[in-house]
């Protein structure tokens, strides 16, 4: 180590080249907010605008306070809900796509995957108003299709109704990003080796036997980096509920998401004036909900699936 | 047509596949093209047919009108040109020299700063909204489209360290050791080898990058809602929540908002569909 005959090492200044530019626009406008806001969370202000430490006592307001924690309730419940429906109708449409672009020798393949793709490079804000005008009762353009198939005593304001209003927007979310999982399932599935699939048909076994014993056991994998992709997006999402439903994510807070509650905090809404440690303290709390979510991806479900690897 | 003579294979079943994904592909682009269409007809038509395409009779521009006369798209359209390509210009390069750092050099720290920028591709960034507000306030630079910049350029720094990460991680070592012998600087190796050898891989990360900035609301909602800031997607927005009524208006921004993103999309759409089946985000 002493030796005095050793070269003095130089400072790396190239290291410092390379990385520091981009690690601290990251930690400045990342890392240290990100950080800020947790420790925002745990401060009150008092009439004057003098900030105090004030513990977990936003926390205990915003989970035991009835005029706080109904809403908030009322958001995780909904965002929820927001979340299955995507696990049930787009994961499951994405795989079937999947499965049927790449069945062997298809023509045109990619243009269906090209075309099925487009919706997810639209604005979730375009989208949001694009069926707000189709599903509207004044245009009446969805209740003329049902008529003409038959259904049309079924049609009704369903984003006006409190009973239905989620349930649509995550919906019209299921359409547009029912892309994402197809492409990734589809690409897991294209590496899947030929070998493996004519062996399994050599032995006798038909399409569907194929599929379930070979295929998917394959790309369980991708199939749980949709899900946790799918989860973190859906409880970060705000803009479609912003775009249709307005921050209050009407009728009466049936729309409302983790998001919406997080903005309406932060900037007030009607009577209520916003309050930036309030908004601090959701958003900790929204951070726990995902962290709680990717680390279980992490350490339970990728571990798991690590041996069905090849 | 669909089944080749001669071939032995299941024509029903390849008949059915078709079908089943033709159904999918126009679920999936008829309620825009009945936008598209409906903002070249006339108040009157929009309402009589709304399926039907304009004809001579009911073809109309006055949507169009109505919407570059109120409301200044072409600033919208400028802003968010240049937040967008601003930013990207800066995850690439930036983004290219964190990733060499990282998996070139060995050095104290190296694997805690290569999780704190993994981190970033799980935790969103909008979850540090308020401080990020808080810290505009302070810079002076709300309403600007810099404080959108640097906010973007943070939220796509991590996946693009990561997916470069793995590029570069493929570059052959005797290339940069034959250059070392050559007493090429490591600023030259990076620029001149380096960086052309990971230029497919930029081209998925700037797809990466770009649709969610161009798409984005939440940003330019709160850190940029002046009128000269407006991106076109706070543009519209904010635009067809005032003319919720007047629908050849908003049928005309929304035609304004989706067509540019899918001319770009048919163009660059190989590429796109390259990168995500190609393994790059696993």
């Amino acid at each position: 180590m002493s030796q005095p005959s050793s070269i003095q090492r130089r400072f790396p200044w190239h290291i410092l080249f390379f990385l520091a530019p981009g690690l601290l626009i990251y930690v400045t406008f990342s890392v240290y907010p990100l950080l800020d806001t947790l420790w925002l969370g745990l401060f009150q202000e008092d009439a004057t605008g003098q900030r105090f430490f004030a513990g977990i006592s936003n926390y205990q307001t915003l989970l035991l306070d009835a005029a706080w924690s109904e809403p908030f309730w009322n958001a995780l419940w909904n965002n929820t809900k927001f979340f299955i429906i995507h696990m049930l109708v787009q994961n499951p449409i994405g795989l079937f796509l999947a499965a049927l672009l790449s069945s062997p020798r298809l023509r045109l393949s990619n243009t269906y995957r090209t075309l099925i793709f487009m919706p997810t490079m639209l604005s979730v804000v375009i989208i949001g108003f694009v069926w707000q005008l189709l599903l509207s009762p004044i245009w009446g353009i969805s209740e003329g299709f049902l008529y003409s198939i038959g259904l049309g005593q079924y049609f009704d304001a369903w984003l006006g109704k409190e009973s239905s209003s989620l349930i649509t927007l995550a919906l019209i979310s299921v359409w547009q990003f029912v892309g994402i999982p197809m492409m990734l399932i589809y690409a897991a599935m294209l590496s899947i080796p030929d070998d493996l699939i004519d062996a399994s048909v050599v032995d006798g076994s038909n399409a569907w036997q194929t599929f379930w014993n070979i295929k998917l056991p394959l790309i369980l994998p991708t199939i749980g980096m949709v899900s946790i992709l799918t989860f973190v997006a859906n409880f970060n999402a705000f803009e479609l509920v912003y775009a249709v439903k307005g921050a209050l994510a009407g009728p009466n807070f049936s729309s409302d998401i983790m998001g919406t509650l997080f903005y309406r905090t932060f900037f007030g809404f009607q009577l209520q004036s916003g309050s930036i440690t309030m908004g601090a303290a959701v958003a900790t709390l929204m951070f726990l909900i995902i962290l709680v979510g990717v680390m279980l991806y992490l350490f339970v479900v990728q571990r798991r699936m690590k041996r069905f690897q090849l | 047509m669909i089944s080749l003579p001669g071939l032995k294979h299941n024509t029903g079943k390849t008949l059915m596949t078709h079908a089943v994904l033709l159904t999918y592909t126009v679920i999936a682009l008829f309620p825009i093209l009945v936008i598209i269409v409906n903002a070249f007809k006339s108040r009157k038509a929009i309402f009589k047919d709304p399926l039907a395409l304009p004809t001579l009779d009911s073809f109309s521009l006055e949507g169009f009108e109505q919407v570059l006369g109120r409301a200044d798209f072409g600033l919208y359209f400028g802003n968010s040109m240049i937040v967008t390509l601003v930013s990207l210009f800066f995850v690439l390069l930036l983004g290219a020299m964190a990733a060499w750092a990282l998996t070139e050099y060995k050095f104290r720290g190296n694997l805690f700063l290569a999780v704190l920028i993994a981190m970033g591709i799980m935790i969103p960034i909008r979850l540090g909204t308020v401080s990020i507000l808080n810290l505009m306030a302070s810079l002076d630079l709300v309403n600007t489209l810099t404080a959108l910049v640097l906010v973007y350029i943070a939220q796509g720094l991590p996946l693009a360290v990561f997916i470069l990460s793995e590029f570069i991680r493929q570059v052959p070592k005797e290339l940069k050791e034959a250059a070392r012998c050559d007493n090429v600087s490591e600023y030259k190796i990076f620029f001149t080898i380096i960086l052309p050898l990971i230029r497919p891989a930029m081209a998925t990360v700037a797809v990466f990058t770009m649709i969610p900035i161009w798409n984005d609301l939440w940003f330019p909602l709160i850190l940029a809602p002046g009128e000269s800031t407006q991106t076109i997607t706070l543009g519209v927005q904010q635009f067809i929540g005032q003319y919720v009524t007047d629908w050849n208006a908003v049928l005309s921004s929304l035609t304004l908002a989706i067509v540019p993103v899918l001319v770009l999309y048919v163009i660059f759409s190989r590429q796109l569909i390259r990168g995500l089946t190609s393994g790059a985000v696993k």
